[in-house]
């Protein structure tokens, strides 16, 4: 059952055009998910009752339904209400909302993550609650958001796969039509597998080098004797 | 369907990852290394594309499984992978004073790990367990796309088959809300009773 | 006119009563420490003085200003976020945890308050910092992160970093409390430097021997009010009340006894 190295050579270039796809859904639908994530983070923030309830509700949601179903919901049943989206879209509004939930909490946990005692210290110099914000919080809060971050960008990675079944122009697809074509899923689908693996692991190095980073910088809260 | 899948899924998970944390965290460089291989493969690669090659890809080289034994065996080693770090983090994060005071008053290592440890370690990795069931539950999800078609892959076929009455998706997302809203709240409450003999 | 003038003070944390009454002068230049068991409320006091915590009842004015809140007729009205920051300006805290800023070299954390805050130029806020930083002792470490400090180390930056906005008050909240024994020293002579300098200071602490060699004044607290204060001669020596006496046989006697 091996494939001669001749279709190989005919493969490759159609599933590396289809892996670039594929990063193009993942990067689109991450810038996505990175922004609204924030407003929706914001909102949840906000003293508006209503707003913090929608913004709640949503994450919930999110959380509670799979990201296919969402993809389905936003392909499939959208059209009705008028708004038909070609699936290259709505796989990255389907993703991008999706990860959106997710990046909230975490900020959400990179905020709640900063030693109260920081603000406080920084109130107890005279800043305003304001202020201890872009000085005191949140430059310690990155350091506490960018693991998650990351593993979020291999997950969202993973997802677009997920947009085969809308058939979405991404890896997956390609490596069904070019089953459906040679009838042989076995390497096909593992040569995707590989592509798959070469996308994902450097993040996944990154991300177990930006845990170590995010350790750094907080002995200052525990007494230490040198 | 969905909830066979889930539930057998989750017992094979629980035991590849308890076992590869094992590995991971042995003396043996070769057992760390074996471990290694699994969970960055296996975390890497989507499961959709992992549950193609055991269902597609080993039914074309002869070994053709059922829908539910694949599925079992695909998101089995995709949840243990994904376990492996959870237990690992669980197990490490019990302080060795702890073992050291199980031995200092006479337990041998075995009895120390069932009554000191692993009690403590089961409380840190319960929320994570929790959150990982309700991943899972999502991801059965997947099975049915992979368990409905045939052997044919034209990429209409799959959009025509799958193309259904609007309403269907609703359904089915209140479904998953129906199914993982208490199961989250199931989670919340076990954390909070196991938690209860921890606080100072 | 007293610097700090405390009337009425009660703190609930919801259902338990924390401060329950406590009226309280320290004038210019004195030097105020708080003992007791824990639970007292010595902590909630300090932390009421600068509104880091939030009185449920009665007023704390400091230079002659309510701090958190100001009179409009007769009836008391919550300060803007914007009043009452620029009133901790003038207060110094020290906090046990010490509290640094992680991120930022031990130089930028004297300097961020001058900067952001009182709008001093950068340079002349560097060239204060690196002052104060001689006189507690860390002239060396200005380009270092707090981390790599050791805790006596991390304290002595954090009194520095509060005096780097010249307050007229410094509060001490228990700032040895969480070092190991043999840094005490160090932070203890800053403060006693400090304090013969003429600095006005209220410290909460255990540090018996301490407080007694610099005080002019030691209060004991239990449960939420005050029990005694006076000299730190009457109150170590010939104290007037039981429970003060209790407390110092517990604190200050360390032999072990039979059960």
């Amino acid at each position: 059952m091996m494939p001669s190295w001749s279709l190989i050579a005919v493969w490759l270039p159609l599933l590396v055009v289809a892996a670039v796809q594929t990063l193009k859904m993942a990067a689109f639908s991450y810038v996505l998910g990175v922004i609204a994530g924030l407003v929706i983070a914001i909102g949840q923030m906000s003293e508006h009752r209503l707003l913090s309830k929608a913004c709640r509700v949503y994450i919930e949601f999110i959380r509670a339904t799979p990201i296919l179903t969402q993809l389905f919901l936003i392909y499939f049943v959208l059209p009705s209400v008028g708004l038909a989206l070609p699936e290259f879209t709505a796989a990255v509004i389907a993703l991008g909302l999706h990860y959106a939930a997710y990046m909230a909490e975490t900020y959400r946990s990179g905020i709640a993550g900063v030693p109260v005692g920081q603000r406080e210290a920084a109130q107890a110099i005279g800043m305003t609650r304001t202020e201890t914000l872009p000085y005191i919080v949140l430059p310690q809060s990155i350091r506490i958001i960018l693991p998650p971050m990351v593993n979020s960008a291999i997950s969202l990675l993973k997802d677009t796969s997920v947009a085969s079944l809308i058939a979405a122009p991404e890896l997956m697809l390609r490596a069904n039509d070019l089953t459906s074509e040679y009838y042989m899923p076995m390497p096909l689908y593992i040569i995707a597998g590989i592509f798959y693996f070469m996308m994902a692991y450097p993040l996944s190095l990154w991300a177990r080098h930006l845990e170590r980073f995010a350790r750094r910088g907080y002995a200052s809260a525990h007494s230490v004797s040198r | 369907m969905t909830v066979i899948v889930t539930a057998g899924s989750f017992v094979v998970s629980i035991v590849l990852g308890i076992i590869s944390a094992g590995c991971a965290t042995s003396r043996s460089p070769v057992l760390r290394a074996i471990s290694y291989a699994y969970v960055e493969v296996f975390r890497a690669v989507p499961i959709l594309t992992q549950l193609f090659i055991i269902y597609f890809g080993l039914g074309s080289i002869g070994i053709k499984l059922n829908p539910i034994p694949a599925a079992l065996v695909g998101f089995g080693l995709n949840g243990g992978a994904n376990l492996t770090e959870v237990f690992r983090g669980g197990i490490g994060a019990i302080d060795h004073g702890q073992t050291e005071a199980a031995l200092s008053i006479g337990m041998n290592p075995l009895m120390a790990l069932r009554y000191i440890v692993l009690p403590q370690a089961f409380r840190i990795v319960l929320p994570s367990l929790t959150n990982f069931a309700i991943g899972l539950l999502k991801d059965t999800s997947l099975a049915s796309a992979v368990a409905a078609p045939e052997l044919s892959f034209d990429a209409n076929t799959l959009v025509e088959r799958t193309f259904q009455s609007p309403e269907i998706y609703i359904l089915l997302a209140l479904f998953y809300l129906a199914m993982s809203l208490p199961l989250s709240a199931l989670a919340t409450s076990l954390e909070r009773r196991s938690a209860r003999g921890h606080r100072a | 006119m007293p610097l700090v003038r405390i009337r009425g003070l009660h703190k609930r944390f919801g259902a338990v009563e924390v401060l329950r009454g406590i009226d309280l002068d320290v004038h210019a230049g004195e030097k105020v420490s708080i003992i007791g068991p824990s639970g007292s409320g010595k902590t909630t006091l300090l932390r009421c003085i600068n509104y880091i915590g939030q009185p449920s009842e009665g007023h704390v004015t400091v230079n002659g200003s309510l701090i958190g809140e100001k009179s409009v007729g007769d009836r008391f009205v919550a300060l803007s976020d914007r009043s009452l920051a620029r009133q901790r300006a003038g207060i110094g805290m020290v906090f046990q945890r010490f509290n640094l800023f992680p991120h930022l070299t031990v130089l930028r954390n004297i300097e961020l308050g001058p900067v952001k805050v009182l709008k001093v130029a950068p340079a002349e806020a560097r060239e204060r910092a690196l002052t104060l930083l001689r006189k507690v002792g860390l002239a060396d470490k200005a380009a270092a992160y707090p981390e790599m400090l050791s805790g006596g180390q991390q304290q002595r930056v954090a009194i520095a970093r509060a005096l780097a906005m010249q307050p007229k008050l410094m509060l001490f909240d228990e700032a040895t409390s969480a070092l190991d024994p043999e840094l005490v020293g160090e932070v203890l002579a800053v403060i006693a430097q400090l304090a013969s300098e003429g600095m006005t200071m209220i410290l909460v602490t255990h540090e018996m021997q301490f407080a007694e060699d610099i005080s002019d004044r030691v209060i004991f607290m239990d449960h939420g009010k005050i029990v005694e204060q006076g000299p730190p001669d009457q109150i170590f020596h010939a104290p007037t009340h039981e429970r003060t006496r209790a407390f110092l046989r517990a604190v200050l006697d360390r032999r072990a006894k039979p059960l």
